[in-house]
């Protein structure tokens, strides 16, 4: 009667959105219950974009959908629907070639995801069938299907553990590949079918399981597995992450292991996860566009006017239709308006060179292939991780030279991570550690010499807490028997602090030897292993700031151990504690350590049988698990005994404090966003030289401005106040800033989280909006700001805002840790440190570099080069093809873009040594200052100049009889000819001059690419082509060459039109010197 | 935390990264190239550099200019051989319609395209059914005035001064490009089936005596054919050719020029001229490029001067690499 109400409930939760439920090894639950086959998508993981059918229509679709593609499709068309001077092979060619190369590239791309995802999908798997095992592909796999894994192999979907070949029911997992932590974690079985090890017993089991839909958060799972073990009434387990087995994650050190499908193929997590980063785009990039669309507007003036003029010149009719020009019958008869339109195009598409359609490829090829000098880079190289740089995207290269702010997280980043246990205080009284701690290897020779001696209970019990208050995991092999060498001892987890603590233990004595079925087993000074059982673990989050551990001594007594920010801790214990301590953490913070508060608690039994029962009622909700979990904790965290405090070091990384100084010498804003608190993150700046003794710090933080009574308004005291002293120093200078800088007083500001959600949540009458503008002003005026107490959503909220000031300056962020990922997906430039803290945020990166200190040459050298050699290569294109090259455009691809790619490639106008040792120089392109209105201009005008001397310069020379020593007369082909070969030549030679860095790949692409001209010029015109209707071009080259005056026209046009660069050369260096003296 | 996750890489699984970490080294390789330190000419370009380029260029482009500005003016004086022109302007031969409208295929001998001409020829293709040879508005329109010129002799008697009619096309032209409609039958018969172009008197067969200056071959017909590049142009029509070193070709004197009146120019207000010249190595008169490399020239040089006292001024810093972009 209770099962069917039981299953009843159960059919009416499984019709709610939220859950599913599923058939474990698809057996119905019981024979009263229909067995209702639901449908769940098969285990085919579909990466790839296109099939073999779809690849064209769809691909040309997305390449259609650029506006640049776009846009020479149109002209395309015109071309070929409306009668046009020039061929709509001119145009077609480029757009076609363009077109091919993405296609063939993002085929190619996609055919390697077929391959990848082929592999994944024919895989074979074990799937346990009728008390069999049966081989199958992967793909295969349905929901509810038993499926055995073996070590070392990865999971083939997401899988609810339900035995492994250990006894108690564990496994490990290590999901390097998903979120790059390469430590193992340790997932558990059901208490109820870790029994089940074997392939009949498995097939058995009857049960059904419900969880949520699928979703993409990794770490979350939600679901209850209702067992019917012999047909009596269902037991119903909860289950949650550490049940289940995330596809992609390997198994480890655990032989094999039952699992039963619950997400398959596209459904899984790493599926659902699975997207393309979102699309940054560099400013290069808008500058390229904002010009396309200066460009368009001139071609369509160009085109109105001439359509214009054309028709002014028409008017006369022996210039419409002279005798000897007539019209068709059809061109008579055309209606005038849509002639006039079909003018106007076919002008459109005469000019339409001056948008280059080459350009874009060169464009990518250029950024595709400089990426990989910032991989190669041998600076970058780490060898302790044994990685260098990694590209994640090549479209932001240029925008590397482009920072304007720098938003770095602390831990990891600027530090090391890499903690060392240095002192710790127990009841007031500090225990200093006099020696390195190295590794782990190091001897345990008894307590280190301390200042004066606390209790010794007391003193055992902190060293006892520190044992116990982690979630370290000794690494498996070497925990086998029990008995270990407690120099073999090797701690793995997630977080760095822990093991640093564990490890400051075990100097004073107390060793963590591992946890075995349950059991924390802890070596104490004596040698004695103590056992301690594990009851619960309340795991540390970054809202609580604290985490906890219940567990139970030998002698029964049940205690609770938790660990935390002083913050998080000290409004949970007695006050008289607090005082003792309170020093002691507040030096220790202002030394820039670490500092952890440790307290505990004893719980009775009573109290205990109801705190267990609510954390086992927490943890089984299906609904809002996390929020009542935290309620529970809440509740159970208090009137705890603090016992002491630890200090930890995280030492800063390796020329942390050089990189930042170069940073601030080339004009970027610092901005460190860190979690930690305040003291410590304050110190960390001063140490790595953020801050300045002379630094005035302005602080707007809990503390300044809890003093007073209503927040807000001492808040808002504050901000007017600052503002004012920053706006008396700065006098409305903003344009100066840079140079006001090295003048005035340097200001750093410092803030924390809450005051930061204060002034960007306040409500809605006292003004939010005055409050953050009044912020930013002072933070723009700030040379350096300290944001600590940041959630990571916070980090992205200061990212975006910053991103969204007046003039939308580039920030770049870099971070190495989960809590950085918000913050690097939000700002224009990610960059990732593969660091301790697991390789997520390097994931999500635009760049991920092994160290803090790669920034410098990455920013200073590589930013630079790749902004110069872009901002030329786009001003290039722009400025190649203004003249009207007609029907030879299509020399543009073969003749013009190699050395421009070349150059793009490889030039270094300043030795990347130089770049980095002169910070200076990046302010020279800050702020985009090569793609702005004025050299736009310049390139512009240089273009319009050198047109005009072409065709005057050639139109002059014709003015003659003849050019030739026997008379003979010179047409129209002729005219074109020369005007192009200047144009090739002039084009290549002022590349020629703007080069500064000539290796031998640019002086074979330049004088190659000349070369190649003269050949095919002599090539194209030396033979009659049997598949062309006209031959215009018949021996029109070798005909000009064979002409003296042709000659010397050509030379003479090629240097008017490079003098005025060279001119510019001159003049530069003359101001130089001017401004030098 | 984790908001939002790329797996990117892992859709094959990724290869299982235990803890010890591989020894596969991932160093890149030190070679020149990918640490971006090729050997490298970093020519450094200074006013010390730039200025003597100004200097060279301006000395070598004044004589240069000198010589061809002499050259072009002594063109003037008739002697070695003359050249006969005829101008025409305000014609617009450079119309794109105008342009397209020929079919190199028929007049490179191509039988089909005979019979068969290109549409780019409309409207100047077919007359009452029958394919226009040569046909296009180019063809149709090409210049059949006669020029006769005369010598007045004392006796008030016309001497007529032989005018060359071959070697004024391009060899290629000529040799190549323009081509006869294959066969070995008179020309009338290979032209067989078309019909002259609407403004011709004559068919194209006939367009001369010479079966080597005939048809499509006929150098007036390939000099029209070659399309000037400006509206007002000029085309060569005769050679007068030396006869002997010890006159000139065409003595001082008085001269007759006949002409028989064919083309009209009125309808688009054109001008019909006449030019008789002598070439030099730079071919015809043209004082622009003389003129234009004197300027240049001495613009250099000004420049030069100008630049490098301003330059001096200011030498006394030390010659830093020029690190402005």
């Amino acid at each position: 009667m209770f099962r069917r109400s039981f299953n009843r409930f159960c059919a009416g939760e499984e019709k709610r959105v939220g859950t599913r439920t599923v058939f474990v090894g698809n057996h119905p639950v019981s024979e009263t219950e229909a067995y209702i086959a639901q449908k769940f998508c098969d285990n085919r993981i579909i990466s790839s974009k296109y099939t073999l059918w779809n690849f064209l229509p769809k691909n040309l679709f997305e390449q259609f959908r650029r506006i640049a593609n776009f846009y020479f499709l149109i002209i395309f068309l015109i071309q070929v629907t409306v009668d046009t001077p020039t061929s709509p092979i001119t145009s077609g060619l480029p757009l076609f070639f363009v077109i091919t190369v993405t296609a063939i590239k993002q085929g190619y791309e996609d055919w390697l995801r077929h391959r990848a995802d082929n592999e994944v999908n024919k895989s074979t798997v074990y799937i346990i069938e009728n008390a069999k095992r049966v081989k199958k592909e992967s793909e295969k796999i349905k929901v509810g299907d038993i499926v055995e894994v073996q070590a070392d192999e990865t999971f083939p979907c997401d899988l609810i553990l339900l035995s492994s070949c250990t006894v108690d029911g564990t496994c490990y997992v290590t999901t390097a590949s998903l979120d790059g932590e390469s430590n193992c974690k340790t997932h558990y079985a059901v208490r109820d079918t870790i029994e089940l090890r074997t392939v009949e017993s498995i097939d058995n089991l009857r049960a059904a399981i419900e969880c949520e839909q699928p979703q993409s958060d990794l770490y979350k799972f939600v679901g209850r597995i209702n067992i019917y073990s012999n047909s009596l009434e269902a037991v119903a387990r909860s289950l949650g992450p550490e049940n289940l087995l995330l596809k992609g994650a390997t198994l480890k050190n655990t032989k094999k292991i039952y699992g039963v499908a619950v997400y398959t193929g596209m459904e899984t997590k790493m599926a659902l996860n699975y997207q393309g980063k979102s699309q940054k785009r560099s400013a290069v990039e808008k500058s390229i566009n904002a010009f396309l669309i200066v460009y368009l507007f001139i071609l369509l003036t160009k085109a109105a006017i001439c359509t214009t003029l054309k028709y002014v010149w028409q008017s006369t009719p022996y210039n419409d239709e002279p005798w000897y020009n007539q019209k068709t019958q059809k061109e008579r008869e055309t209606w005038k308006v849509l002639k006039m339109f079909t003018d106007f195009l076919s002008f459109m598409v005469l000019f339409n060179f001056i948008i280059p359609v080459s350009m874009y490829v060169t464009v990518e090829m250029q950024k595709f292939l400089g990426s990989f000098f910032i991989s190669w880079d041998n600076d970058f190289y780490d060898e302790e991780i044994n990685e260098g740089a990694l590209v994640n995207t090549s479209d932001l290269n240029e925008e590397l030279g482009q920072v304007d702010y720098v938003f770095t997280d602390k831990t990891g980043t600027l530090t090391e991570n890499s903690m060392e246990f240095i002192e710790c205080c127990i009841d007031g009284h500090k225990y200093k550690g006099v020696a390195q701690e190295t590794d782990g290897l190091s001897q345990t020779d008894g307590p280190l010499p301390y200042l004066d001696r606390a209790d010794k209970n007391r003193e055992e019990l902190f060293l006892r807490a520190l044992c116990l208050c982690h979630t370290v995991e000794v690494k498996p092999n070497d925990t086998v028997d029990g008995v270990t060498e407690s120099s073999e001892l090797t701690y793995m987890s997630s977080s760095p602090d822990e093991i640093a603590l564990v490890k400051g233990a075990k100097k004073y004595g107390f060793t963590f030897v591992g946890v075995q079925n349950g059991y924390m087993r802890v070596e104490n000074q004596r040698k004695e292993i103590e056992e301690y059982e594990l009851l619960h673990t309340l795991n540390f989050d970054s809202v609580r700031r604290r985490m906890s551990v219940i567990v139970k001594t030998q002698s029964g007594d049940i205690l609770l151990f938790c660990k935390g920010a002083d913050s998080a801790v000290f409004p949970r214990v007695q006050n008289h504690e607090i005082d003792l301590i309170k020093v002691h953490v507040e030096h220790n913070a202002m030394e820039g350590y670490r500092t952890l508060c440790i307290a505990f608690k004893e719980i009775a039994p009573d109290d205990y049988e109801r705190v267990n029962r609510q954390l086992i009622e927490a943890k089984m909700a299906l609904q809002d698990r996390e929020e009542k979990m935290e309620k529970v904790f809440d509740e159970i965290e208090t009137d705890m005994h603090l016992i002491g405090a630890t200090a930890v070091e995280d030492k800063l990384q390796d020329q942390a404090a050089e990189t930042i100084e170069a940073l601030h010498a080339a004009g970027l804003k610092v901005w460190v966003l860190t979690g930690d608190k305040m003291e410590t993150a304050k110190s960390t700046c001063y140490a790595c030289r953020l801050f300045q003794t002379n630094t005035e710090l302005l602080e707007l933080t809990t503390k300044t401005i809890e003093e007073s009574e209503r927040k807000e308004d001492r808040l808002h005291e504050l901000l007017t106040e600052y503002r004012k002293k920053l706006l008396r120093e700065f006098p409305k200078s903003t344009r100066s800033l840079k140079k006001a800088w090295t003048e005035h007083q340097e200001y750093g500001l410092i803030i924390d989280g809450s005051t930061l959600s204060l002034i960007l949540n306040s409500s809605q009458d006292s003004g939010s909006n005055n409050y953050r503008s009044i912020f930013l002003q002072i933070c723009m005026k700030c040379t350096a700001v300290l944001c600590c107490r940041m959630a990571p959503l916070q980090k992205a909220q200061i990212v975006r805002m910053v991103k969204n000031l007046k003039g939308s300056p580039i920030t770049l962020s870099i971070g190495d840790g989960a809590n950085d990922v918000s913050m690097i997906l939000e700002s224009h430039v990610g960059i990732g440190i593969k660091g301790k803290e697991g390789r997520q945020a390097s994931r999500n990166s635009d760049y991920a570099v092994p160290k803090f200190k790669h920034l410098k040459k990455l920013l200073l050298a590589h930013g630079h080069l790749y902004y110069v050699r872009i901002a030329h290569l786009v001003q290039y294109f722009f400025y190649k093809p203004l003249y009207d090259a007609a029907y030879l455009t299509m020399y543009n691809i073969c003749f013009t873009s190699l050395p421009i790619l070349a150059y793009s490639l490889l030039e270094q106008h300043i030795n990347i040594d130089t770049l980095t040792s002169d910070p200076r120089l990046y302010m020279k392109i800050s702020g985009n200052a090569m793609l702005q209105l004025g050299p736009f201009l310049y390139w512009t005008f240089l273009a319009a100049f050198e047109g005009t001397v072409f065709f005057f310069g050639t139109y002059f020379l014709f003015q003659t009889t003849s050019l030739d020593e026997n008379g003979k007369v010179y047409g129209n082909w002729t005219f074109g000819t020369i005007i192009f070969t200047i144009l090739v030549f002039t084009v290549t030679l002022k590349l020629a001059l703007d080069t500064r860095f000539w290796t031998w790949i640019n002086h074979l692409v330049i004088w190659g690419s000349l070369a190649f001209y003269v050949f095919f010029s002599f090539f194209w015109g030396g033979i009659i082509w049997p598949f062309l209707k006209q031959q215009r071009m018949y021996f029109i080259f070798a005909q000009m060459l064979s002409s003296v005056s042709i000659w010397l026209t050509i030379i003479l046009l090629i240097f008017v039109s490079l003098s005025p660069e060279m001119l510019r050369i001159v003049l530069r260096s003359v101001r130089r010197r001017k401004s030098e003296s | 935390m984790a908001m939002n996750y790329n797996a990117k890489d892992e859709v094959d699984g990724g290869p299982p990264c235990p803890p010890g970490g591989t020894a596969k080294t991932r160093r890149p390789d030190n070679t020149a190239f990918k640490q971006q330190r090729l050997p490298a000419w970093q020519p450094i370009l200074t006013a010390g550099t730039v200025l003597p380029t100004f200097f060279i260029i301006g000395l070598i482009f004044i004589p240069i200019g000198i010589g061809i500005f002499v050259t072009s003016n002594n063109i003037r004086e008739i002697e070695g051989n003359v050249f006969m022109y005829y101008g025409l302007s305000n014609f617009y031969q450079n119309h794109r319609r105008y342009v397209k409208s020929r079919d190199d295929g028929q007049l490179n001998g191509d039988p089909s395209a005979l019979l068969n001409p290109s549409k780019e020829c409309e409207p100047y293709r077919r007359n009452e059914d029958k394919p226009i040879a040569p046909c296009g508005a180019i063809a149709n329109s090409m210049f059949n005035d006669t020029l006769e010129l005369f010598q007045v002799g004392n006796a008030s008697d016309l001497m007529p001064i032989t005018l060359k009619k071959k070697g004024i096309a391009w060899w290629t032209d000529k040799n190549v490009k323009f081509r006869n409609p294959p066969g070995t039958d008179p020309l009338e018969e290979r032209f067989k089936g078309t019909t002259k172009p609407v403004n011709w008197v004559k068919p194209v067969y006939m367009l001369d005596s010479d079966e080597d200056n005939n048809g499509f071959i006929n150098e007036d017909f390939i000099v029209w054919m070659r399309t000037a590049a400006l509206p007002t142009f000029r085309k060569l029509y005769r050679l007068i050719e030396r006869k002997n070193d010890l006159h000139p070709t065409l003595p001082a004197g008085r001269y007759y020029l006949n002409i028989t009146y064919n083309y009209p120019v009125h309808s688009f207000d054109g001008r019909k001229r006449m030019i008789l010249s002598t070439i030099s190595w730079m071919g015809g008169k043209n004082p622009f490029l003389g003129i234009a490399y004197i300027t240049i020239g001495s613009i250099s040089f000004l420049l030069g001067v100008v630049l490098l006292v301003i330059n001096h001024k200011y030498r006394n810093s030390s010659n830093t690499a020029d690190i402005t972009i």
